[in-house]
């Protein structure tokens, strides 16, 4: 076979495995579009749900959800970039900070499941939070670390060395160095990160289960022992177990679920574009 | 008595030995990059370090300002005095502020000019403003840069040329006021012409700086420095005036070297 031939064979298949990741995406967007647009009114995303949630909006579970997610990333955005900021910037190559390593990889493999039994044998009956907002939160920002501290760590990582050296060659002790001279280079990837990890944790279900969700609240919650309800858990009761809801209602909740995911996403590339523009090397 | 210490410490300030390297031995992990070095830097001279590739004369300048300490597995035996104390007694902080560095490519920081240049006096102790731009005034000024810049301190450094990026570097490190400066090749990755114009500031800087210019160059060694060292292997072979070394050297290596034999 000629080379040229081969070649062209080649790119064939590696342009066919890349449509295969984006087929099923379009796929999913197109039904939730189809089916779900039209359900989309403002009374749908501002009321309470009525009729035993088939008739009325999803009002509360969209503020349950951005409770959750913003109170998590208070959790666990600090507490994560400072592991990262520890883990590269000074932490020695030693057996100890290996099996941190090792540990956070493998935090970020457990399932969402386990996250969700973890948060309510720690938060909601050790430390008797309750089935509350702040249980919930804790949770998913358990389940976040992992996320926030690997983008962290990559992005204090793709700060060249040479930074660093310069700023201590001047004399500047290394807090400064590191506040000065890496973290303000390493925030555009750092903040990707957290809004990506938030993005995934807007959408779970499993952490929220035992820990935060309501079937059903007639009121919005006041503080954060309230408990909530939220989005990835309504769509889930919706769909199966309440009867005779219409389709187009359940696509509609998914549908705002996964628009709030995507404008999370989009958001977190055009910031990182920008402060990229600023922070150029 | 203690009047009397502080003069002899005074009398031998006049006699000008600035650094004085002592059985240094360094390693890194299980190599040794550098070999029972003696060797002492005069207060206000350009000392020439040539040699080529792992003679350890990097090893041997990054020691100076211990920049050495970062790497994993580095170890060392002897000691290096400034002004006759330890540097190793000296805070790190303390000690490369008082010897700055300069880099082979040119490290600005993806800031502005005026941020570069105050990048490390803004840190060290509150200044006004005011102060702050006479300080970058006099620092460009000093690496011959504030003709080419001043009308335009807030732009990015980066969109600098090479050679002015460089020029930018000795001025940041000047800000923070050293006593000794060390050039680690620092025209590796520059024309003739911005070369010529950094060996310019550094024979002005010699008037009140002590420099220490490792470089591949060993021409350059020759336009600039007073004394030439000759590192080879991690081992000193030869240390004396320029025109010596590179007239009558006294060891054939030296001489097998700069007549571009090997290297």
């Amino acid at each position: 076979m000629k080379t040229t031939t081969k070649q062209k064979i080649a790119f064939s298949i590696l342009f066919l495995c890349t449509i295969i990741v984006v087929l099923p995406v379009l796929f999913v967007l197109g039904v939730i579009i189809k089916n779900g647009a039209k359900g989309i009114s403002w009374q749908f995303l501002t009321t309470m749900p009525s009729d035993g949630m088939r008739q009325g909006g999803i009002y509360p579970a969209i503020v349950g959800t951005l409770y959750l997610v913003s109170l998590s990333i208070v959790f666990s955005l600090p507490v994560g970039v400072m592991a990262a900021i520890y883990l590269n910037e000074y932490a020695k190559d030693n057996l100890l900070t290996r099996l941190i390593r090792l540990a956070i990889v493998n935090l970020a493999g457990v399932s969402s499941v386990v996250y969700g039994l973890f948060g309510l044998a720690l938060f909601v009956t050790f430390m008797k939070f309750g089935v509350s907002i702040l249980s919930g939160a804790l949770t998913l920002a358990i389940m976040n670390l992992p996320v926030i501290i690997t983008a962290s760590r990559e992005a204090l990582a793709s700060v060249p060395y040479s930074f660093r050296e310069v700023s201590l060659s001047l004399g500047l002790s290394r807090w400064q160095t590191i506040r000065h001279s890496v973290l303000p280079f390493a925030i555009p990837g750092i903040l990707t990160g957290a809004i990506l990890s938030l993005a995934r944790a807007a959408g779970e279900t499993a952490p929220i289960l035992f820990t935060v969700a309501a079937f059903y609240l007639p009121n919005l919650p006041v503080s954060v022992f309230d408990q909530a309800m939220a989005l990835p858990y309504h769509l889930y009761i919706i769909s199966t177990q309440i009867p005779n809801i219409s389709i187009q209602t359940r696509y509609a909740t998914a549908f705002v679920l996964v628009g709030i995911v995507f404008t999370m996403n989009i958001i977190a590339v055009i910031l990182r574009s920008r402060l990229r523009k600023k922070k150029k090397w | 008595m203690v009047e009397n210490k502080g003069k002899s410490q005074k009398e031998k300030g006049k006699s000008q030995v600035k650094i004085e390297v002592k059985e240094l031995n360094i390693w890194f992990g299980k190599v040794l990059a550098l070999k029972s070095l003696n060797l002492e830097i005069q207060s206000n001279e350009i000392l020439g370090v040539i040699g080529p590739a792992s003679s350890g004369k990097t090893s041997f300048l990054r020691q100076l300002n211990r920049l050495n300490e970062l790497e994993a597995g580095f170890r060392m035996e002897g000691e290096v005095l400034l002004d006759e104390r330890d540097i190793c007694r000296i805070k790190p902080e303390h000690l490369r502020k008082n010897i700055g560095m300069i880099f082979a490519l040119p490290q600005v920081l993806p800031i502005s000019i005026y941020d570069n240049v105050v990048y490390g006096v803004r840190m060290h102790d509150g200044k006004s403003k005011s102060e702050l731009d006479a300080i970058v005034e006099d620092s460009l000024k000093a690496s011959f840069l504030w003709d080419e810049v001043k009308d335009r301190l807030k732009e990015f450094a980066t969109k600098l040329s090479g050679g002015q990026q460089q020029r930018l570097c000795i001025s940041r490190t000047l800000a923070v006021r050293p006593e000794v400066i060390l050039f680690d090749e620092p025209c590796s990755g520059l024309d003739p012409i911005s070369t010529a114009k950094v060996e310019e500031s550094m024979l002005r800087l010699k008037e009140q700086y002590t420099i220490v210019l490792v470089t591949n160059n060993t021409k350059q060694a020759a336009r600039v420095a007073d004394r030439t060292a000759f590192f080879l292997m991690g081992e000193l072979i030869e240390i004396d005036k320029t025109h010596k070394i590179f007239t009558a050297p006294q060891d054939k290596r030296t001489e097998d070297y700069i007549q571009g034999r090997f290297g």
